[in-house]
């Protein structure tokens, strides 16, 4: 009876407290960052996950990482970025790449459907088709990247985010252990890969 | 209840706190901390500087006491020599060059020798703390800044160090490749901004 009184008692307490601090008007810290270097690193984070195209395919590589085992699924993730970045860097530098978006979109739709079909390729087949679209996703992040950011900031970010994501495939993939997990995969393989169909024709309406 | 009083007027006096002004933003620490605090908060010199420790740190612990004595020495050479030359912008790429060239001996994860090791920390690390030193050069007591550089350095080689040697998951090992992949792409596109920006 004695702890049915006091726990709303606590509850109420807590509520205030919380309420309270919530209700002050906090200033802005600056603890330490210099003007703009934060925002790079936030800018460069954001990027890649602002766009479905690139966050479908960044977690389907992950996922068909998982699907095909050890050692595809340590090393795509490792090799990806270091590609992705040299397209970004030939964005940057303003060396065309043709057919970007389509690359994009075609990325998307392929990768779905090696996981709808958990295919199992040998692995310089799978690091390569992994490589080409890295490629296409880079450079359009280099040719989007926005004037003034900080360079160091800003690629972490950009770098980091892509590596999130595919640990976020990775750890989808996972279920793959379970045969109710192995549907539910393929399944989302399918869904990316119709979505994939979706990007190509939004790009040729 | 009575405890509640209390803390209530409490929590609302600490919400309303005025400013403390507590970072000696006109009176500073003095060279020494403003050089530790300058490499500890560059990314630039931290990343690197972490990147480089990796490498050793995975070849065991052998490397990675070689590390700690030859990454700091060659930097205080290396910025030595930077604080008698004037700042060194022409050579902004070669942090870029740097990050991709350490980044991608992380993620590679070969058998290195401890004297490949030791040859690439000399050299990394004096073209970077030439880097640095050179940046110093305008400063007053730009040589105390680098000793705190250097306190800070000795730091984090041991810390960083420390954590990588005692590694001995398979997916830490893999986690520290992944890492040493991202500071490669990053090195590879701070290339590509460096360029953009000599264009």
């Amino acid at each position: 009876m004695r702890a049915t009184r006091e726990t709303p008692g606590r509850t109420r307490r807590a509520i205030l407290l919380l309420a309270l601090a919530l209700a002050s008007p906090p200033s802005g810290a600056w603890a330490h960052a210099q003007e703009g270097k934060a925002d790079g690193f936030l800018t460069g984070f954001l990027h890649p996950i602002s766009g479905w195209d690139h966050v479908l395919a960044m977690i389907s590589v992950g996922v068909w990482g998982a699907q095909l085992g050890a050692p595809a699924m340590w090393l795509l993730p490792v090799a990806f970025p270091m590609v992705m970045a040299l397209g970004g860097t030939m964005g940057l530098l303003g060396i065309p790449l043709p057919h970007t978006e389509a690359g994009i979109a075609l990325s998307a739709i392929v990768l779905g459907a090696m996981v709808f079909t958990e295919a199992r390729p040998p692995l310089w087949v799978a690091a390569g088709v992994v490589g080409v679209f890295a490629v296409f996703h880079g450079h359009a992040h280099g040719t989007e990247l926005p004037p003034g950011e900080n360079g160091l900031l800003y690629s972490a970010g950009f770098v980091a985010a892509t590596g999130c994501l595919h640990g976020v495939g990775i750890a989808i993939g996972l279920i793959h252990r379970w045969k109710g997990g192995r549907l539910a995969l393929r399944a989302a393989g399918a869904v990316v890969a119709l979505a994939g169909v979706f990007f190509v024709w939004r790009l040729f309406r | 209840m009575r405890k509640a009083a209390r803390l209530i007027p409490a929590a609302a006096l600490f919400s309303f706190a005025l400013p403390a002004d507590a970072h000696l933003v006109t009176t500073g620490l003095g060279p020494i901390y403003d050089g530790i605090a300058h490499l500890v908060m560059s990314p630039a010199d931290v990343a690197l500087v972490v990147a480089l420790t990796l490498l050793a740190g995975m070849r065991g612990a052998r490397v990675g006491r070689t590390i700690l004595a030859v990454l700091p020495i060659s930097w205080l050479a290396g910025g030595l020599t930077g604080l008698g030359l004037p700042a060194a912008s022409r050579l902004e790429w070669t942090t870029g060059a740097c990050f991709l060239f350490v980044g991608a001996l992380v993620a590679a994860d070969r058998n290195l020798s401890t004297g490949v090791v030791a040859a690439v920390a000399a050299t990394v690390g004096s073209v970077h703390g030439f880097l640095a030193g050179s940046a110093l050069s305008t400063t007053p007591s730009g040589g105390f800044e680098l000793l705190g550089g250097l306190v800070a350095m000795l730091v984090v080689v041991t810390l960083v160090a420390g954590v990588v040697v005692s590694l001995k998951v398979f997916w830490a090992r893999i986690a520290v490749r992944v890492l040493g992949s991202w500071i490669a792409a990053t090195g590879l596109l701070m290339l590509g901004w460096t360029l953009r920006s000599a264009r």
